[in-house]
């Protein structure tokens, strides 16, 4: 495997208080990883320590070798590109703004046309064009959520014309999204992941993260239970584990309704 | 909203095109304001008249310091000049702080640079005849400003540091402790003028209303370097206060060094506010005002924002100070006065009129 972003020995947390504790993880571009676990179990605070927001308090995690916290936030955000939970915005900016953060500052050799150009597609890409215009304020929680992944695509766009490996940070990007849109989030972090984007998202639904992960990491209380494909991770005796419940872990569709996911 | 009308009604201009036309527009403002307070006064002078004799001391063709050209040269133009750097200062460090500390109400105020230098002229007020004066003899006319500007400065040193810890700054925190110091400055104000004989109280309640009366060359010269500095360098912090909006870890996110912004911001706007409370004494409202009119009309984007409010502040300041001296002639009101006439109410209709209440 192609190691882009590896983690050695994380930590974070003091005393006897680790949110996240002495985790070895590695991460290749190409692929689309799913963190999940209960409620509690760091899954956040590992997306912070990995996208170098936050700074570990053990360990390290490497970009290619180099440490990410001696890496610059210019160059770091050419590299990869992190969606939020929630964003709340205190000032009028319109849709078109908000994506075009994505771009500002990033990328090299793109005219301001370029740019336009880049936020634009960007959010016919999170289907939110018609809302170009747009107060983000007015915004419903589902719009701005696709209004931020429209931002994170074009800044990875931007991002493109200086670095070609990358990674996509997806903190439960589809948290307040109707179906339809969850679907086509997804979707699209697994076609980038496809083309070679190092995909790496939190996830609630662990139905649709057993669907389109092409790997889990399971963490409980800050510590790594399981990594691997859906089918090694998710067996019953640990869902019983960990999150506590019997749930059935079949290959096969449970039921009819069970959303077939192409 | 009338923020979204002019985004989605009418005919659409491009980004570039709008802002370049509302810096344009704003910028003859400027001018027009200018020629009114150069030209308004006990000596009414036509616009002609005016440009005549700014010509001629431009061109070093002044015969004589006398007559129209005393008045505008020595007198209305140095107070022109200290407005319109005040003015300038005050709007743009409002844009700054508010963007930020993400909150539409914040003023230069909440860093605690007026507080410190509030509480710093006071003590020289009130405390400089009896306890410097004995030992440096009669205190220099300077004493006030000098005592101001570094009180200011070090109150705003104070808080950050306060704020920080390992390296990152607690915009919240500060807030807070801009808020606790505001308590106790205005304490320890209230035991000053309880202290202050007849004359010290005059010279206090003048200087906290704020008043470009006492502008001349030498106040105009000492104010430029501490404001200009904070004026040129705003553009190249628009970029980072847009990302900041979204959060300090979305900033970070985006490549924005966000604790650079965040010391250079707070630095630029504690050194320009220092000085022009140092010059003119505690003008409000300026630095909420005029971003807010700036957002409604023209939306949040600081690359538009903070050079609009430096020229919006400057004009809006330099035609308060014009009706402030014109209005109740020969008599002057102060300025803070005036602005805080216009500014209140403006702010109160700005609560009501937003929706779901306030988020700070």
């Amino acid at each position: 495997m192609n190691t882009l972003l590896q983690a050695e020995g994380l930590s974070y947390g003091s005393g006897d208080r680790m949110l996240i504790d002495g985790i070895d993880l590695a991460f290749a571009g190409g692929s689309f990883t799913v963190i999940i676990g209960p409620n509690g179990a760091g899954k956040s605070t590992l997306l912070r320590l990995l996208s170098g927001e936050l700074h570990p308090s053990r360990g390290t995690v490497r970009w290619n070798g180099e440490s990410l916290n001696a890496i610059p936030a210019w160059r770091l955000a050419h590299r990869r590109a992190v969606m939020p939970q929630a964003s709340d915005l205190t000032f009028p900016f319109t849709v078109l703004e908000v994506a075009s953060l994505g771009t500002q500052g990033i990328g090299r050799g793109l005219s301001r046309g370029d740019r336009r150009r880049l936020a634009h597609e960007a959010l016919e890409q999170a289907d939110v064009a018609h809302l170009a215009q747009r107060n983000y304020q007015t915004l419903s929680g589902g719009e701005r959520q696709r209004v931020h992944f429209a931002r994170v695509l074009a800044q990875l766009t931007a991002g493109r014309t200086l670095e070609t490996q990358q990674i996509l940070f997806l903190d439960e990007p589809i948290a307040s999204l109707d179906l339809k849109h969850q679907l086509a989030l997804l979707q699209t972090a697994r076609t980038l992941a496809r083309d070679g984007l190092c995909v790496i998202a939190v996830l609630h639904d662990l139905q649709l993260s057993a669907d389109l992960a092409d790997d889990l990491v399971l963490l409980e209380r800050g510590r790594l239970i399981g990594r691997g494909t859906p089918g090694a991770v998710l067996t019953p005796t640990r869902l019983a584990e960990v999150f506590g419940v019997t749930l059935n872990a079949s290959p096969l569709p449970p039921s009819p309704w069970r959303l077939a996911v192409a | 909203m009338t923020a979204l009308a002019l985004h989605d009604g009418g005919p659409r201009f491009a980004l570039r095109e709008r802002t370049a036309l509302l810096l344009a527009a704003l910028a003859a403002l400027v001018l027009l304001t200018s020629l009114a307070a150069l030209g308004l006064g006990a000596t009414g002078l036509a616009p002609a008249r005016v440009f005549g004799i700014v010509a001629d001391a431009l061109t070093g063709r002044t015969a004589a310091m006398e007559g129209d050209a005393l008045i505008v040269l020595q007198v209305r133009l140095p107070r022109l000049l200290l407005g319109l750097l005040i003015g300038a200062a005050l709007a743009s460090s409002g844009a700054l702080m508010q963007g930020l500390f993400r909150n539409p109400l914040a003023d230069p105020g909440l860093v605690g640079v007026s507080a410190g230098a509030a509480l710093a002229a006071a003590a020289t007020i009130v405390l400089g005849d009896a306890l410097l004066a004995p030992l440096i003899g009669p205190l220099p006319f300077h004493a006030l400003p000098v005592g101001a500007f570094a009180g200011g400065l070090l109150t705003t040193l104070a808080l950050y540091l306060v704020a920080t810890r390992g390296g990152r700054t607690s915009i919240a925190t500060m807030l807070l402790a801009g808020v606790a110091f505001g308590a106790l400055s205005g304490a320890i104000m209230g035991l000053f003028s309880y202290l202050s004989d007849d004359r010290q109280l005059r010279d206090l309640a003048f200087w906290s209303l704020g008043s470009l009366s006492g502008a001349t060359w030498t106040k105009v010269t000492a104010a430029t370097p501490f404001i200009l500095p904070m004026l040129l360098a705003t553009p190249f912090l628009a970029r980072g206060l847009n990302a900041l909006s979204l959060g300090e870890a979305e900033a970070y996110h985006l490549g924005v060094p966000v604790q650079r912004v965040k010391a250079l911001a707070i630095l630029f706007v504690a050194v320009a506010v220092g000085a022009s409370v140092a010059a003119a004494g505690m003008i409000g409202f300026v630095g909420i005002v005029v971003p807010h009119v700036l957002r409604l009309l023209a939306g949040a984007d600081h690359r538009m924002l903070l050079p609009a409010s430096a020229l919006l502040g400057a004009a809006l300041l330099v035609a308060a100070d014009t009706v402030a001296r014109t209005v109740a002639a020969p008599a002057e009101l102060p300025i803070g006065i005036l602005t805080a006439a216009i500014g209140a109410p403006f702010f109160l209709w700005l609560l009501l009129r937003r929706p779901g209440g306030m988020a700070l």
